[in-house]
């Protein structure tokens, strides 16, 4: 999606005229064969297996059943976990659109000849290792380190320190998917009419009336896709947890992969990937729908 | 003040750039460092040991070379059938596109998380062995989804009017394909291959819940950061972000050098040895 938003800003050309035969359905069914049995039966197994019950005696051993009572066990458990991770990647969602809005509206709108060498730049980041890059704020955040020592010497830091707080973990989340924040939104400002702006100032608009009303409203579409990019793997995301917060700061990413992999409680953790698998679903749809009929047309 | 007002979207935008790239600077950085304790994070002393001796920590290079393994082979089969649906959903009517558009967004509005779990609770009650084919079907999933994406905006910003010519010169449909189509998608194919192995190879979170003992160039950091990542994984690392940037700079360079002759052969058809005979 990254991908196709970023590039289909080009010219429109009339379209090939499109065959009906049954060649179209024989070059789909690999792919769309591999996606059915790895994609989408899973989420079958994955609620079966959220339903199952243990077997007395053999911990780690399941048999089929109808236990909804895990989901109430699990919500119970792990609510905070779960309010958590949806609150850091909201903010971090906040705070990248902050960032790479900017960053966007320079390269679409004024970055002539090196545009296409700033967007390489852009992607370049995703070439270093993630797991390393979030380990390097380590060293960037750590308690000795110039921002740190700066922050403090502001008194902003409430705990006198960021490693191992919920600063931390935000902000880490904030720049690994900067990225997919910055390509939609510079896809959208890449398709907006320069003059657009320009009729705007002619007509006596200052800047910040010009950006409220002309530049905005037109990125939205970008604003949207953006935020949703960031916002799903952020709020599923458990690395900048584990690397850089507390005990304190786990996510439900890191309450799945504990439960699924450490305590072997595969009903509880597969109630809990289902829950917020349909808890991102519901949150898109009603988003997408609202940001739709308000804004976007 | 007014240079400064009118410069200020530059300035914000270049500093965000800089702050993309402070992480990579201090994994190059510590690639040099000789730490002194077990945990690589803040500098010490120089030292050339994790360039020198790049093998030199056991299981680094062989999970080096395994995540290299699934990159290639899961890239390779994800284009393959990523390609054919770009061209099926391009240039063919059928019935259920709705369906098929749902399946192919799907994974990529999913939390990696909850893809790796519910493919583990298949594996799980399949009884299927975990390890390199788990990955390598994994990956593939995940994969496919870039790559319809990718090629299917390479072959709708196509001209058709150059398959039309092809026809008009009595080339038969396998001909135009062959030697029009697809020489134009190319390079959109071979985009989503090398989008491909970057994510199966950088891929963690798929990978960990899939792995069973294997240990892939990612999972052998995951395990390394609870007790020290050795210098040799910065290095590779550093290798790994420059060679990948080269081939992109080479590749955008190339494409514009090919468009520049190509707009200057529409000028003056003399120039057209300029073109490179590829």
């Amino acid at each position: 999606m990254v991908v196709g938003v970023a590039t289909t800003g080009g010219t429109s050309i009339a379209p090939v005229a499109q065959r009906r035969s049954r060649t179209g359905y024989f070059l789909l069914l690999p792919g769309m064969a591999w996606l059915g049995i790895f994609f989408a039966i899973p989420f079958v197994t994955l609620f079966m297996t959220s339903l199952q019950a243990p077997v007395e005696g053999s911990p780690g051993q399941y048999v089929p059943a109808l236990q909804i009572s895990n989901y109430a066990s699990a919500i119970a458990e792990y609510w905070p976990q779960f309010l958590r991770s949806f609150l850091y990647a909201g903010i971090a969602t906040l705070l990248a659109l902050l960032i790479a809005y900017p960053l966007a509206y320079f390269i679409a709108l004024k970055s002539g000849r090196w545009r296409s060498l700033m967007l390489v730049l852009v992607i370049a980041p995703s070439f270093a290792s993630f797991l390393l890059r979030t380990y390097a704020w380590k060293t960037i955040l750590a308690d000795e380190s110039p921002i740190t020592t700066f922050l403090n010497a502001l008194h902003l830091l409430p705990d006198g320190r960021i490693l191992n707080t919920s600063i931390a973990v935000i902000a880490g989340l904030t720049y690994n998917f900067l990225p997919f924040m910055v390509l939609p939104l510079y896809a959208a400002l890449e398709r907006l009419d320069p003059r657009l702006i320009e009729a705007s100032n002619d007509l006596y608009a200052n800047p910040i009336t010009t950006f409220r009303k002309v530049t905005w409203p037109l990125s939205l579409p970008g604003v949207v896709a953006g935020t949703l990019l960031t916002f799903i793997p952020a709020a599923g995301d458990y690395i900048n947890a584990e690397l850089l917060g507390s005990t304190q700061d786990r996510m439900i990413g890191n309450v799945i992969q504990t439960n699924f992999i450490e305590f072997r409680d595969y009903p509880i953790a597969s109630a809990l990937s289902f829950m917020l698998m349909a808890t991102i679903l519901v949150l898109v749809f009603t988003y997408i729908r609202r940001a739709g009929t308000e804004d976007l047309v | 003040m007014k240079w400064l007002r009118s410069h200020l979207v530059g300035i914000i935008a270049i500093l965000v750039l800089v702050y993309l790239f402070v992480p990579i600077a201090v994994v190059m950085i510590l690639s040099f460092n000789k730490p002194a304790g077990k945990f690589n994070v803040s500098w010490n002393e120089f030292s050339l040991d994790g360039w020198t001796n790049i093998c030199g920590v056991p299981g680094v290079c062989e999970s080096f070379l395994t995540s290299i393994q699934i990159g290639v082979v899961s890239s390779l089969a994800a284009t393959v059938l990523g390609t054919l649906i770009a061209f099926a959903l391009v240039r063919y009517r059928f019935r259920g596109r709705s369906t098929t558009n749902l399946l192919i967004f799907l994974p990529m509005a999913t939390p990696e998380v909850v893809m790796g779990a519910s493919l583990l609770a298949l594996f799980l009650n399949l009884q299927f062995p975990l390890g390199q084919t788990t990955i390598i079907i994994a990956h593939i999933m995940f994969i496919i989804s870039f790559v319809v994406v990718t090629v299917k905006a390479r072959l709708q910003g196509m001209d058709p009017r150059l398959e039309e010519a092809a026809r008009d010169l009595y080339a038969s449909p396998s001909q135009t394909f062959r030697y029009v189509t697809f020489p134009l998608v190319l390079p959109g194919i071979l985009g989503a291959a090398l989008l491909g192995f970057a994510l199966s190879f950088d891929d963690f979170i798929i990978s960990f819940f899939n792995a069973g003992t294997l240990v892939t160039f990612p999972i052998y950091i995951w395990g390394a950061a609870q007790r020290g990542i050795p210098v040799q994984v910065n290095a590779l690392a550093t290798i790994v972000f420059i060679s990948a940037l080269v081939i992109v700079l080479v590749i955008q360079v190339r494409g514009q050098m090919k468009r520049k002759a190509l707009s200057a052969a529409v000028v003056n058809p003399a120039a057209i040895d300029v073109l490179p005979r590829s």
